[in-house]
């Protein structure tokens, strides 16, 4: 039975020695001359303007937060989509029934202004 | 035999990452030793069996619910002063939590030894499931019999929402 994730051991491992593999060869072949421009937090080639650590906005979270609701509700598809045809018309109206309520959920936060970033 | 190394192994991981999310300072490295605790129960339900639930335990909790974590630990974003600093004041917490642990322990322990597990097999037995595919029989089950809860939860998602709109939005409109 375990032999079926074999693929995913495999890609496992092609992962971690890529990832490990890139750290060490660069350390070995890589010239080591730092300067303070080169130390410096490249930030898109933008002059850092203060510490990193600030608080974040809890819009951030909210829109997190809306993430985790919809995908939520995408997992409740999948194991509809796989038995789909042997629930015929039920399963159809049964899961509208669903997307319905969760529609009127995506335009409460549209109109409440959820998506709006001010 | 394979399957019973490939639990102790991944077990181990989640134990020792489970104790890391705990020990570590800075709370980013434990959002990740959390990453991988989740990812090695995956493992363990794709053990027991279930693939649909270690597909989602995958999915929802090392991709989704991490993002509210680390989303979390930047809005508070603790400087590393408040992380080291009070380290003293906790004696009271430190001692009382050791006792209650270790009473824990011992509690699991004695049930653990004492308990003989026996039941009788029910209606789903592993070949049966895997005859007719573990996400298929989620399906099924959840699209019949329990397409009640299954509505609930349109319901409880739509409650979620609310809050979060109500507890974030509520400086927009008076």
């Amino acid at each position: 039975m375990l032999l079926a994730y074999v693929p995913i051991l495999i890609l496992l491992i092609v992962v971690l020695g890529f990832a490990i593999s890139n750290i060490i060869i660069s350390a070995l072949l890589g010239r080591h001359r730092p300067s303070e421009e080169k130390l410096s937090p490249y930030e898109c080639g933008i002059e850092p303007t203060g510490t990193a650590r600030e608080r974040f906005s809890v819009k951030f979270y909210l829109i997190a937060m809306m993430f985790v609701i919809f995908d939520i509700e995408v997992v409740f598809l999948y194991p509809w989509a796989v038995v789909f045809k042997s629930l015929k018309l039920f399963g159809l109206i049964e899961m509208a029934i669903f997307i319905i309520i969760l529609l009127i959920c995506y335009a409460y936060i549209w109109k409440r202004g959820g998506f709006e970033w001010e | 035999m394979l399957e019973g190394l490939v639990f102790i192994v991944m077990g181990l991981i989640a134990i020792v990452c489970a104790i890391c999310v705990v020990f570590q300072k800075n709370p980013i490295y434990s959002a990740v030793f959390l990453i991988q605790t989740m990812v090695s129960l995956a493992v363990l339900y794709v053990l027991l069996h279930a693939e649909f639930i270690a597909a989602i335990q995958v999915m929802v909790y090392a991709g989704a619910i991490m993002v509210l974590f680390v989303f979390v630990i930047m809005l508070l974003n603790l400087s590393s002063g408040d992380v080291e600093g009070g380290k003293d004041k906790l004696i009271l917490q430190k001692t009382s939590a050791i006792i209650l642990g270790l009473i824990l322990f011992a509690v699991i322990g004695v049930v653990t030894v004492k308990t003989v597990l026996h039941g009788t097999q029910g209606e789903y037995t592993p070949e049966y499931i895997s005859r007719i595919g573990n996400t298929q029989l989620v399906g099924k089950l959840l699209f019949t019999d329990y397409v009640f809860p299954f509505e609930i939860a349109s319901i409880l998602l739509f409650a979620a929402v609310l809050g979060a709109i109500i507890l974030a939005k509520k400086e927009i409109k008076e």
